[in-house]
């Protein structure tokens, strides 16, 4: 990968890292508000693997979204707004936190049923068969989702059709509040992709270049062959389920160990000892990013509310 | 239905499904999302219950939460109703719980004519559809007018005219509706029958029309009686021609038991057309 994409890296995972500490701010001071779930220690799992798609890959995740619809290019002045469900959000307003989507930076959502999306991503990829393209559909989702029947029947319909679908499971050791050994019948997630005879892989997701060389990998496996492939990226989320999570389940002494792998402390130190950045350029790009987050807030702050005939905009396509 | 579509459109755009009532609806909504026209058949509307989240939580939310980012041209084909001695979990009429739901629009035909009508605008339409057949009216048999045309979803229509009382009804219940205003026009009582068709978005206006007209009322449905579809109709008569009633409106529906499956017993518990015949004579008193 060349120098600059690695910087460019670098800053995308500062971006949803300060993004959503200034996020969490507005919470707790309630000009956000629903469910929100934070994607702090897992910032490499998105960004690794959305620099390894081509730009006509769509990618679906579930309602820890914010750091994908960065990745993906929707800018942090419309993430911020739509957190505040402002009418200048990408949705309008109309979907807060866990509903975020730009089809015209293949950003397909945020959806927000633990599950519910997979069976969905299998139908873009349907489209897409049908239509005659390679496209690949990248969906994302939690150890969670891959104990409910969704999974079964997304994962078994790509397969028996040959469904250019790449699965990413982000393992990030919880299902809410319930470890992975409590609720999942194999704790390798990867193990259940055998079931259905689908290619499979696993990665350390705390190592932003190890995520996307494993991801350039599977997506060529699956644009070649036409069959999805399952890719289990290990990672940790440092802060609770979501914001009202008191965290009861896990000990301090777990996550400050996993708080030790930092994927945003790995990759700085990766740079550093490779030289392929100063200690200085590092800071100028933190920098940048505090900056382009003050001015998101701004902007999200300045933005009207949608206007009340919004209640009935959208309901029906005709 | 789909009896040679394989061989005449091929594997690609005729696909078998695994048994599997989420892939197939999340399937049809995924394919949907990307620019394609997908129709997803349910072998009955009873296992819909099975992809119950896609239907209700994910089709007619998609467009709305996204800011009309999504479009989902769709159709949900599904067989609905009773009296075929299949039991409770297979026998069901659950139009209004569908109906429920802002975002999905549901159709229900009662015609031949209306049925060729309403489902190719469905498939022409963008947004999704759940449209629901009758198991027992694949044998009914009516005109259907020749070559090219589509009928308008979310428009009820006069099916019967009558100066006496509104029957308002659907599907099923308008095979019976009409046997029963056959009953009622030989004792000198002329019924006008409107047929819903579509049950969201509900066209009221030829059900006030006619209502206004006639000052009485009942309203026939497979389903059952409470928080049904005679509820709603029941209740909109009320609130916009309130000044119009002459007498109390009366739902014929089903009783309140789970279907079962003896025959006798199966049908004492659908509704008749010596109910409706019945209800109309009251409400006629």
């Amino acid at each position: 990968m060349k120098k600059e994409q690695q910087l460019d890296l670098y800053y995308q995972m500062v971006l949803i890292r300060r993004a959503e500490e200034r996020g969490a701010e507005l919470y707790q001071q309630g000009k956000i508000g629903g469910f929100m779930h934070l994607y702090i220690g897992q910032e490499a799992v998105s960004t690794g693997l959305i620099a390894a798609r081509e730009p006509r890959d769509r990618v679906i995740t579930a309602y820890r979204d914010h750091g994908v619809a960065l990745n993906c290019g929707i800018s942090a002045n419309e993430v911020m707004a739509e957190l505040l469900g402002k009418a200048t959000g990408m949705s309008k307003g109309k979907g807060g936190s866990m509903h975020m989507a730009d089809t015209s930076k293949n950003m397909w959502g945020g959806h927000a049923i633990v599950g519910g999306h997979l069976p969905i991503a299998s139908g873009f990829a349907l489209g897409d068969q049908y239509a005659g393209n390679d496209n690949i559909t990248i969906c994302m989702f939690g150890d969670g989702a891959t104990n409910i029947g969704y999974f079964h029947e997304a994962l078994n319909l790509a397969k028996t059709w040959g469904l250019r679908v790449l699965w990413v499971c982000e393992n990030n050791q919880y299902g809410m509040g319930t470890s992975v050994d409590r609720a999942s019948a194999v704790t390798e997630i990867r193990q259940k992709a055998e079931g259905y005879g689908m290619k499979n892989g696993q990665v350390d997701g705390m190592d932003v270049m190890k995520v996307y060389e494993a991801a350039k990998e599977a997506l060529e496996f699956v644009r070649k062959e036409g069959q999805p492939y399952l890719l289990e990226i290990d990672t940790y989320r440092f802060r609770g389920h979501s914001m009202g999570d008191p965290e009861r389940y896990r000990k301090a002494e777990e996550v400050k160990q996993w708080q030790e792998n930092d994927p945003i402390g790995i990759f700085n130190k990766y740079l550093l000892d490779k030289k392929i950045a100063t200690r200085k350029v590092l800071d100028e790009i933190e920098a940048r990013a505090e900056d382009e987050v003050n001015k998101a807030v701004e902007f999200a702050e300045a933005s009207p509310e949608p206007t009340l005939d919004e209640l009935y905009t959208d309901i029906y396509a005709d | 239905m789909t009896k040679g579509f394989y061989d005449k459109y091929g594997a690609a755009r005729v696909k078998d499904t695994p048994i599997a009532e989420n892939a197939i609806i999340g399937g049809a909504i995924g394919a949907a999302m990307v620019g394609q026209r997908p129709v997803a058949e349910l072998m009955t509307i009873n296992f819909g219950f099975s992809a119950m989240d896609y239907i209700v939580n994910q089709a007619p939310k998609l467009h709305y939460m996204f800011g009309g980012q999504f479009t989902l041209p769709m159709v949900i084909r599904a067989v609905g109703g009773g009296g075929r001695q299949l039991g409770a979990t297979h026998s069901q009429t659950p139009d209004a719980v569908f109906a429920h739901f802002p975002g999905l629009k549901v159709v229900s035909p009662g015609t031949p004519e209306d049925a060729k009508g309403l489902l190719k605008s469905a498939i022409r339409s963008n947004d999704p559809i759940l449209f629901i057949e009758h198991a027992t009216m694949y044998q009914v048999r009516g005109e259907v007018p020749e070559g090219e045309y589509t009928i308008p979803i979310g428009k009820s229509k006069v099916q019967r005219e009558g100066k006496d009382l509104t029957i308002v009804t659907y599907c099923k219940g308008l095979e019976l509706s009409v046997k029963a205003a056959d009953e009622l026009s030989k004792q000198g009582i002329e019924a006008e029958i409107v047929d819903l068709r579509t049950l969201r978005p509900l066209d009221m206006e030829p059900v006030l029309d006619s209502f206004k007209k006639t000052n009485r009322a009942i309203v026939v449905e497979e389903g059952w009686k409470s928080y049904g579809v005679g509820s709603e109709i029941v209740s909109r008569i009320y609130e916009e021609a309130f000044d119009y009633v002459d007498a109390p409106i009366i739902r014929v529906a089903q009783k309140e038991v789970p279907l079962p499956y003896n025959r006798t017993l199966e049908q004492a518990a659908l509704p008749q057309v010596a109910d409706i015949v019945a209800a109309a004579k009251e409400v006629m008193k």
